[in-house]
């Protein structure tokens, strides 16, 4: 009956996330990034961060979300948005959620966390952060999640990931070093909205995240935690 | 057609306006206090505008670096920030300005993908109310409004009833209004909007697939005024319904300053 339709309109399945092989098994869909917590992203901008319209460094975590549209299997070939000649490729370990974190202190937030997977994170590139992007940000497959892996305690500080465009290494980084590292990234974000089980909390892009271009393979590894291969396409 | 989802008796059930109060789907008759209400679907993709009502936008002007419009402000809000009618929303005691956003929100029926504003309205399920709260002491100049002060747990109240779109003629002829503790703070029209909900589905559909679920909160109008613990906020647009809010304190929620 229609009105019953109305009523639960269903939400639409995330396609293209990959069960994690532990609890909470089922990712939520939620992937929330943090802006900037790459201490040389800040820098690069010098004196701009402190002039109109920024005023000044960021406090409290700056986040982002990648809404459901975004997510995509992660071999799914992007294409290019028309009119854009290449998209920038960021990619960030991520927390998997393994319990509900609502407020919590930064010495008991890593027990919140199940797993750890590697994200990508397109979007078109922009050199302005005073609002939030959203087209830019947001397009159709623009998020790709690697099968997690369970998090046993690995050195989140000590992380490496590396991408690749076109089999050459143009990005190399690591998890030392961030503004926030994981445990107080999780302690602040839970400060105003509860993260649950299966949610990804991304570490945060790199500064200097490489463009591709269309026809460019793209591949990208973290050391242990995952890894994945995807072609850039021609606008439709 | 309204019809609104509530958690009553152990289970989520389907309701329908009475005389009375409400109609379960299975023909129990209740109260509307007697029953928890959700937001009236299953939201997906929570996407918000802000100034998008020239007269806000004015409100405004001392604190923005432009009064310009061209393009659609839009930030995306997460599922843990949604809460239903009558529910209850953390005032934080550190905050000198937490005000309520009294917004017509626009339900996605149908997948929407390079949809022009001629055929857009197609994919409209229908219209809810909403109370997107926002604490101002929080904005950061960095993707703002930011999160923090935009997607804070149960800060954005959705309901009580999602009303077809057949029964809605011109959702750009509705009166708003707020209430707070029985007094009009915060009047206006949807006809003021900016960017009317035909172009902000043609502009966001350039970009992303719409899915049904998704929801289009659509702005507020001038008249937003600090609330406090205890406060009672009732957004009301014309034909579509009147949202209650309770505001509570750090205490009930075991902050301590």
């Amino acid at each position: 009956m229609l009105v019953n339709q109305r009523a639960s309109l269903p939400p639409t399945p995330t396609t293209g996330l990959p069960p994690p092989d532990f609890a909470p098994w089922r990712l939520s869909g939620l992937v929330l990034a943090p802006l900037m917590n790459d201490p040389a992203a800040l820098q690069a901008l010098g004196a701009a961060v402190d002039a109109p319209p920024y005023k000044a460094a960021p406090k409290a975590p700056v986040l982002y979300i990648k809404p459901r549209n975004t997510l995509a299997a992660a071999g799914a070939p992007m294409p290019l948005p028309l009119g854009v000649p290449a998209l920038q490729v960021g990619a960030s370990v991520a927390l998997v959620m393994g319990r509900t974190a609502c407020r919590v202190a930064e010495r008991d937030a890593l027990a919140h966390v199940a797993g750890l997977a590697l994200v990508v994170d397109l979007s078109v590139p922009h050199d302005s952060f005073y609002r939030p992007s959203v087209p830019l940000k947001a397009l159709d497959a623009s998020c790709r999640v690697a099968p997690p892996v369970a998090f046993s305690g690995q050195d989140l500080a000590m992380l490496t990931l590396h991408i690749d465009i076109d089999g050459r290494r143009v990005h190399a980084a690591s998890t030392a070093g961030l503004r926030r590292p994981a445990a107080a990234l999780l302690a602040d974000v839970s400060d105003f909205m509860t993260l649950n089980p299966g949610d990804l909390l991304l570490l945060g892009v790199a500064h200097g995240a490489p463009l591709a271009r269309a026809g460019q393979p793209v591949h990208i590894a973290a050391e242990g935690i995952g890894a994945l291969t995807f072609p850039i396409e021609a606008a439709a | 057609m309204k019809t609104a989802r509530v958690a009553y008796g152990g289970a989520i059930h389907t309701a329908y306006p009475h005389a009375t109060g409400l109609q379960l789907a299975d023909g129990r008759v209740l109260r509307e206090e007697d029953v928890v209400w959700l937001p009236p679907f299953e939201p997906g993709t929570v996407i918000a505008l802000g100034l998008n009502y020239a007269d806000h936008v004015a409100e405004l002007a001392r604190e923005l670096h432009s009064t310009a419009a061209a393009e659609p402000l839009v930030f995306l809000k997460s599922a843990g920030a949604l809460i239903g009618h009558r529910g209850h929303t953390r005032r934080p005691s550190d905050a000198a300005f937490m005000h309520y956003e009294c917004e017509l929100a626009v339900v996605i029926g149908r997948p929407a993908k390079g949809v022009k504003a001629a055929g857009a309205m197609q994919h409209v399920a229908g219209y809810t109310v909403a109370n997107d709260y926002a604490v101002r002491d929080y904005l950061e100049n960095w993707y703002r409004p930011n999160l923090r002060v935009k997607n804070r747990d149960g800060g954005t109240a959705l309901g009580p009833w999602l009303v077809d779109t057949a029964d809605v003629a011109d959702p750009h002829a509705l009166a708003l209004s707020t209430r707070v503790n029985g007094t009009l703070t915060q009047q206006g029209s949807t006809a003021n909007m900016v960017h009317r909900v035909p172009q902000l589905i043609e502009y966001l559909s350039a970009f992303m697939t719409l899915e049904p679920g998704d929801v289009i909160l659509t702005g507020t109008p001038e008249g937003v005024v600090n609330v406090n613990p205890g406060d009672e906020v009732v957004c009301e647009i014309e034909g579509i319904g009147r949202l209650h809010n309770t505001l509570l304190p750090d205490s009930l929620f075991g902050i301590t300053a």
